[in-house]
């Protein structure tokens, strides 16, 4: 019997439904045009058209952020693929899980400068975790099975397949054959942490006086919160959480110290400054957290725990380095400590809950509501009221986003959505409509800005072609509010290009796209209309809240200062 | 400090870009860089001198390692090693005075003339780096020197130890 033979494009999405893939992010162009007809010949990969490839890529993101599976794009040769650059960028940074399909033209034409030819793979180099060019129709099936293995394993990130055109097209035809196992001998990621290295940890984490426990995006990645949460009650431990790792322990536990860092909590600040052992999980040292690296923790040993051993010791040396995924390697630390029949020192450990509790005396977060003005803090505030605290939080990026990860205490992982890496305006509002896709019956909110929301504002139309009712916050304040602050802060006040002349009316904006606008431009009426705006289902309601155009986020870490030097509110110290 | 780091990858497309692409990226060093398949096609050696404190070679020898198709990476100078470039250099030579001091500077630095023109003198020579910059200068003091092509370095562990796969 001869087997069936099918062509490169059939192959495709043959493979993408054979890996379990629900949806396709994408737009159509001529290189692609035969993956495209074969999507239209079947039903179980279903292709979502988004307005710009950048938006589709975000899409594809926050479907993966918020289930934890590759999300997918697929964009044609040259402006396509080009598109998609930011959104690969994106998902690098914050290590998602994607694979992008880019076409390219034909084989023969390659490096001719023919129409619409890039080199995508050459683009995207320095912002994938791999990527390929697939040449030959037989190797397409094994090709996509591979990226969706390295996009998904060890460190997550962003795989680009280059197809050309010829190797879709019916002309060319091969056998579908899948390999039932993926081995790449050059790719083999450190799952378990090295035993000597689990027992130094337990060693040093049971002999701090003053513990911190610092954890990041790679706890929400290795679905880790709930063995966390066990660690930190174990050692009653205080736990602080950095932008990518909020809802890793949940924000309304005793033990959550806040976030860490630029606009982080002051406790968890001087907690960091003040800890004699860090406890790293998945967190990287990013600069917005350590601030001046010479100042950084002087007096504390760091354990640091994390799949990526580029992320160990690179900003800051680490005592004891472990690699491992975050999950496993605390269950390690775990049963560590069970065998050591390990029991906290009461005595220090209140001492150094004693201290936290002096700092969170301050409450660094907090603002006070001085005039009629709409505080942009107390929108993020009512929105957690209406929803009960059970939303995705998808945000653009800028002041308003600062607030949303200060004022929304997020209970569970992956309830938080964010560009932390790249910080990509332009993010929200696709990677909600991504999560609202996987989560129908769920709130998922776009939490964004005059700013942000313009730059990807037309997939207001992708939202009703797929009826997508996201509810969208944008707190206007007239002003690309985070641009502004730092003139104000470091440029004397001058607003060089950060404030907006020429703003559209968001309400009839919404209204032409065929969705709900709401304009809130009064305090008294603030809280019932943002309750209203959750209460209408299956429309997508626009809320455009006109705040407080001056409001500073803090606190806020002084420039080339210490982790724990901060402006607590303008012109205060701590 | 300069190391010497072996680098053991897959023989495909766009491999050796992803090292050199890594190294612009990061701002890591790149003094010499060689490359060829190894008497297995399917796999090539990368050869590349750099220099760098601990700190950073740590983190180029962890990112490297990183890359998909790389298979293994070693810093030779960690150890005992042997290591060899190759240079062709092409000297004016025209009186009978120059020629004779070439020969003879060539013969004590065990190189060999494998070219004559009607002026010049092409010679080849292999050796460290440090024994290459030698003759080089020792060239310069005696005639002009027209062209010149280094290798870069290649190396190799002394002793029992190996770059291999498994
Ligand atoms: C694509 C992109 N361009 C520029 C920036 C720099 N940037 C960071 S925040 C910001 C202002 C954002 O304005 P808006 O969305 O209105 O938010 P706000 O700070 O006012 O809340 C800008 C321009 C960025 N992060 N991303
Ligand atoms: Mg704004």
């Amino acid at each position: 019997m001869t087997k069936e033979l099918f062509s490169g494009a059939e192959l495709v999405v043959k493979t993408l439904s054979a890996l379990k893939v629900k949806y396709l992010f994408g737009y159509p162009g001529g290189t692609v045009l035969d993956i495209y007809d074969a999507i239209f010949r079947q039903n179980d990969v279903e292709h979502i058209l988004v307005r710009h490839e950048q938006a589709a890529t975000h899409m594809a993101d926050g479907f993966a952020r918020a289930t934890g599976e590759v999300g997918v794009v697929l964009a044609t040769s040259g402006p396509g693929a080009t598109n998609c650059i930011t959104g690969i960028a994106t998902a690098y940074m914050d290590s998602i899980p994607m694979v992008v399909l880019s076409g390219q033209v034909p084989t023969g034409l390659i490096g001719d400068d023919a129409f619409q030819e890039t080199d995508i793979v050459g683009c995207s180099r320095p912002i994938v975790k791999h990527s390929f060019n697939c040449r030959k129709v037989a190797d397409i099936p094994n090709t996509i099975a591979k990226a969706f293995y390295i996009a998904s394993t060890g460190r997550p990130g962003p795989v680009v397949i280059e197809l050309p055109k010829d190797i879709l097209m019916p002309q060319f035809t091969a056998e579908f054959t899948l390999n039932s196992e993926i081995n790449i001998r050059s790719y083999n990621p450190t799952v378990k942490g090295h035993h000597r290295q689990i027992k130094k940890a337990v060693q040093a984490i049971t002999q701090a006086k003053r513990l911190v426990i610092y954890s990041g995006g790679g706890v929400i990645i290795a679905n880790a919160a709930a063995l966390l949460t066990q660690l930190v009650e174990k050692l009653n431990a205080p736990v602080t959480n950095t932008l990518m790792g909020l809802g890793g322990v949940s924000g309304l536990h005793d033990n959550f110290i806040g976030m860490l860092g630029m606009h982080g909590s002051l406790e968890a600040n001087k907690a960091m400054a003040h800890a004699d052992v860090i406890l790293a999980l998945g967190a990287r040292f990013d600069d917005r957290v350590t601030n001046n690296v010479k100042k950084f923790c002087p007096n504390a040993n760091i354990v640091h725990v994390d799949i990526d051993p580029t992320s160990i010791s690179k900003t800051i040396n680490a005592h004891i380095p472990v690699v491992g995924l975050v999950d496993i390697v605390l269950e390690q630390l775990l049963t560590e400590l069970d065998e050591k029949q390990f029991s906290i020192n009461e005595q220090e450990n209140q001492a150094w809950w004693q201290q936290i509790a002096q700092w969170r005396a301050v409450k660094s977060v907090s603002y006070e509501q001085t005039d009629g003005k709409i505080k942009p803090q107390r929108v993020i505030e009512a929105m957690y009221e209406a929803t009960q605290g059970d939303a995705y939080v998808c945000s653009d990026v800028g002041q308003h986003q600062m607030f949303a990860a200060q004022y929304y205490p997020f209970a569970k992982p992956r309830q938080w959505i964010n560009s932390g890496g790249l910080g990509t305006m332009g993010f929200g509002l696709p990677a909600a409509m991504g999560v609202k896709l996987a989560f129908p019956d769920s709130h998922v909110i776009c939490i964004t800005g005059d700013g942000s929301i313009q730059m990807n504002i037309q997939e207001l139309s992708t939202c009703l072609q797929y009826n997508l009712p996201v509810v969208i916050i944008s707190l206007n304040n007239r002003s690309l509010g985070m641009v502004r602050q730092w003139q104000d802060m470091v440029y004397g006040g001058r607003h060089s290009s950060s404030y907006m002349e020429s703003l559209p009316d968001f309400v009839k904006l919404a209204e032409s796209y065929g969705h709900v606008g709401i304009q809130i431009n009064a305090l008294d009426e603030l809280e019932e209309k943002i309750q209203q705006a959750f209460a209408i289902k299956n429309r997508l309601v626009f809320v455009d809240v006109l705040v407080d155009e001056n409001e500073h986020v803090y606190p806020m870490q002084i420039r080339t200062g210490a982790i724990d030097e901060m402006w607590i509110k303008k012109g205060v110290k701590a | 400090m300069r190391r010497i780091l072996a680098i053991l990858l897959e023989n495909e497309a766009g491999s050796l870009s992803r090292i050199v692409g890594l190294f612009s990226q990061r701002a890591f060093n790149i003094e010499s860089l060689t490359v060829a398949p190894t008497e297995d096609p399917s796999l090539s050696r990368i050869t590349i001198a750099t220099k760098g404190n601990d700190k950073i070679l740590e983190q180029i020898v962890k990112q490297v390692n990183k890359l998909i198709d790389v298979i293994k990476i070693t810093d030779l100078t960690e150890r005992s090693h042997v290591e060899r470039e190759l240079l062709l250099i092409k000297v004016l030579a025209m009186s009978d005075k120059s020629r004779t001091e070439v020969k003879r500077i060539t013969d004590i630095f065990r190189g060999a003339i494998i070219d004559i023109g009607k002026q010049t003198y092409t010679i080849e020579l292999t050796g460290d780096a440090e024994k290459l910059n030698a003759f080089i200068s020792t060239l310069a003091n005696e005639t002009e020197i027209i062209e010149s092509v280094r290798s870069g370095c290649v190396g190799i562990a002394r002793g029992e130890k190996a770059l291999r796969v498994k």
